[in-house]
């Protein structure tokens, strides 16, 4: 599969490749295991964490739903305070990022750690006990939202007395990733390992320095405003971005069997998003009460995140080149590059966002939301699920039981975001230049959106029979795990099951 | 090769969150973080001035009911967006005008228009409580949620209709023999929209004097 002309530009093939690839046993000491022994070490707690997840998306998506009616229909289950809209909307976003996308990415992170690392999962009781506070500290949170105890600050909603629970599972993910990372077999990092890492380690320490600066001793006014948003854009840009590209970084190579295109991009691109990346938190108040140099600092360092995205994009598309017809058979691969697309596309978009003239009409609007669903859905969600299409079969030894289920998924998602994010931008747009036109009222802008908000319910439905589709076929795929082992056979979409033989 | 290196990687990965948060956490703080009330050299009156007892209660409320939601507290300069065309606020606001708030509740998104200076824009009680128990009583057409949850519907009692009960005609009135009246809590939230009010002059953004006149 691999030609030496490949790889001349590279400083060596092993550089390229995830660590998994390499024999079972390397010259250089180390016992490396066997990924069908890795692969059951990790099935207890992966498992756990996938579930706990998955049931939190369907929870969020019904939250959504809600969410959604509401704000077209305000007469929707208006009598009940605990159902007003902002708790459900805030409630919503909590579950999915907390509860949903946080736990699947512990998933995928422990697995990958594990697999690239070559050692079988250690110390499982400690990611076990994590996977207990992140679904005791959801619940609680949620609950506390819904109860009106929400402390309105965007992305730390959850009442003070929930995210200790949550802060400690984080860190406790992160010593477990340290030990497993010191235990490693495999000697050679590859470059899905520098995203790990840096995300295990990032997010404890703004998730602390946020409760402590915004919960428990809280700053003094609009200080509070730049700590929220060093954090919450942060949250996107320092835990979901590295652990989607660690994702997509392993799994493209892995499933068409084919080195990354460039090693030297892949560095380029991960230390210059280390080094934008947490700069870009300001460019949330642009117009705002805050001095000039903080937005302008955070606007510049937006416009600097053109260098990883853009190099992230060539090295991804240069991997793919020449196999793309490989989406036709593998879910995995369908889902990971409509994510990697994605990826690119919400940064181009939140890029031209933070410029200061795109921003007086787009700030306070349904371009935002849109945006945020293009790079919390479009990306990092299909990525975790082009990644569990991957995993389950592996950690369960069962194949997926329904093709059907999963174009059901993947076309119910794909269209439905598509057609959420694609209006809703476009929509956000207008709503933006009407409202900075003081001629039109302001309730006319509110009738012009509803049509918008409707479709945008339409759309909701769609991705929400996508989310039970998977779930529904998860489920069947558990059941089978009670039923003697069979030697599995690859499930792909279409074609023969040798097209994909690399990707085993 | 480098990037096999673990500590170089650790030192990376802390150093380069450590830069934007001395820049962007530490670096604000310092800065703003003491900002204290201006008092004006002609007139010695003081801003922005503490609110009151029920009003900063009332703050608690609107952070529970998440209005920031869909409303912003934030008024942009001149010349961009059409904040004060709109009349959302008589100048634009600047840093000292949050040194009171528990919860700077800025927002983000403009469902509903900006609450900087609602109090001055609408200072009738009675105005708030009837848009608050059902919004298409007052603005016919908006997508705000009736909060009728911060009301209370009763029997009228043998002195006759209470002072406070809303005035409601039409679809919206109760039932014959029965009354609405505010609960304690939008009591405290009408307080404090009545609170938010962006009159005072400060001299790193004064209100124009044209505007003052006006």
């Amino acid at each position: 599969m691999i030609h030496p002309s490949q790889t001349s530009k590279n400083p060596t093939l092993r550089a390229l490749l995830p660590g998994d690839a390499g024999a079972g046993s390397g010259g250089d000491g180390f016992r490396k295991a066997d990924l069908a022994e890795i692969d059951a070490s990790c099935r207890v707690p992966v498992l756990f964490f996938f579930l706990s997840g998955l049931a939190w998306l369907i929870a969020g998506s019904l939250l959504a739903l809600v969410a959604s009616i509401k704000l077209h229909s305000p007469g929707f289950l208006a009598a009940w305070e605990w159902l007003v809209f902002s708790n459900v909307r805030t409630a919503h976003l909590n579950t999915v990022i907390y509860g949903f996308a946080s736990q699947v990415s512990v998933g995928v992170s422990v697995w990958l750690m594990c697999r690239l690392c070559r050692i079988p999962l250690p110390a499982p009781g400690l990611v076990t006990v994590a996977n207990l506070f992140y679904n005791l500290g959801v619940t609680v949170g949620v609950g506390g939202i819904l109860l009106g105890d929400s402390t309105a600050i965007e992305w730390l909603e959850m009442p003070r007395y929930a995210t200790p629970i949550l802060f400690s599972s984080y860190a406790l993910i992160a010593v477990w990733t340290i030990v497993t990372f010191r235990l490693r077999a495999e000697r050679h990092l590859y470059v899905s390992q520098w995203y790990l890492l840096a995300a295990v380690l990032w997010f404890p320490w703004l998730y602390g320095t946020a409760q402590v600066m915004l919960l428990l001793e809280p700053v003094r006014g609009v200080v509070q405003a730049a700590v929220n948003w060093w954090f919450a854009h942060n949250v996107l840009g320092l835990w979901f971005t590295p652990i989607g590209l660690a994702s997509i970084y392993y799994f493209i190579p892995k499933v068409i069997g084919r080195p990354i295109h460039s090693y030297y991009l892949s560095v380029l691109g991960f230390w210059s998003l280390a080094l934008f990346y947490n700069w870009n938190g300001m460019h949330h108040l642009v117009g705002g009460p805050l001095p000039a140099w903080m937005i302008t600092i955070s606007i510049v360092a937006s416009v600097m995140m053109l260098i990883p995205v853009i190099t992230v994009a060539i090295n991804h598309h240069f991997t793919m080149l020449g196999h793309f017809g490989k989406m036709r058979h593998s879910p995995t691969l369908r889902f990971i590059v409509f994510g990697a697309v994605s990826y690119t596309l919400a940064s181009l978009q939140g890029i031209a966002s933070a410029l200061r003239s795109v921003s007086e009409v787009t700030h306070f609007t349904h371009h935002t939301i849109a945006h945020a669903h293009l790079g919390m859905y479009a990306f990092f969600s299909m990525v975790m699920f082009g990644a569990m299409y991957y995993i389950l079969p592996r950690i369960t030894q069962r194949e997926w039981p329904c093709n059907g289920l999963i174009s059901l998924h993947f076309w119910g998602v794909a269209l439905g975001i598509v057609l959420y994010v694609v209006p809703m931008s476009l929509m956000g747009f207008i709503q933006g230049t009407k409202l900075n036109d003081p001629t039109i009222r302001f309730l006319d802008v509110v009738q012009f959106t509803l049509p918008w908000l409707q479709l945008r319910t339409l759309a909701g439905l769609l991705m929400v029979a996508g989310h039970v589709a998977f779930v529904a076929n998860v489920g069947w795929l558990l059941v089978r795990m009670f039923e003697p082992y069979r030697k599995p056979v690859v499930r792909i979409l279409t074609g023969e099951a040798e097209t994909l033989a690399a990707g085993k | 090769m480098t990037m096999s290196y673990g500590p170089l990687l650790f030192l990376g990965i802390l150093l380069t969150l450590a830069s934007s948060w001395v820049g962007l956490v530490l670096m604000p703080h310092r800065q703003l973080g003491s900002l204290g009330q201006h008092t004006d050299p002609d007139t010695a009156a003081i801003f922005p001035a503490a609110r009151a007892g029920e009003a900063q209660q009332g703050a608690e409320i609107y952070r529970s009911l998440g209005c920031v939601y869909c409303h912003t507290q934030q008024v942009r300069p001149e010349d961009y967006g059409s904040d004060l065309e709109r009349g959302w606020g008589r100048r634009r606001t600047v840093s000292r005008d949050y040194i009171h708030d528990r919860t700077v509740m800025l927002g983000t998104m403009r469902t509903g228009p900006d609450l900087t200076n609602i109090g001055e824009r609408q200072s009738d009680a009675a105005w708030h409580y009837r848009h608050l128990y059902n919004p298409q009583t007052t603005s016919p057409g908006s997508i705000m949620p009736p909060h009728a949850f911060l009301f209370e519907t009763r029997a009228i009692g043998p002195a006759g209709r209470s002072t406070n009960a809303l005035v409601l005609e039409g679809a919206f009135a109760p039932p014959a023999g029965r009354e609405v009246v505010p609960t304690r809590r939008a009591v405290q939230l009408v307080a404090y929209l009545r609170s938010l009010k962006s009159s005072g002059d400060l001299p790193e953004a004064p209100v124009k004097k044209e505007e003052a006149a006006r």
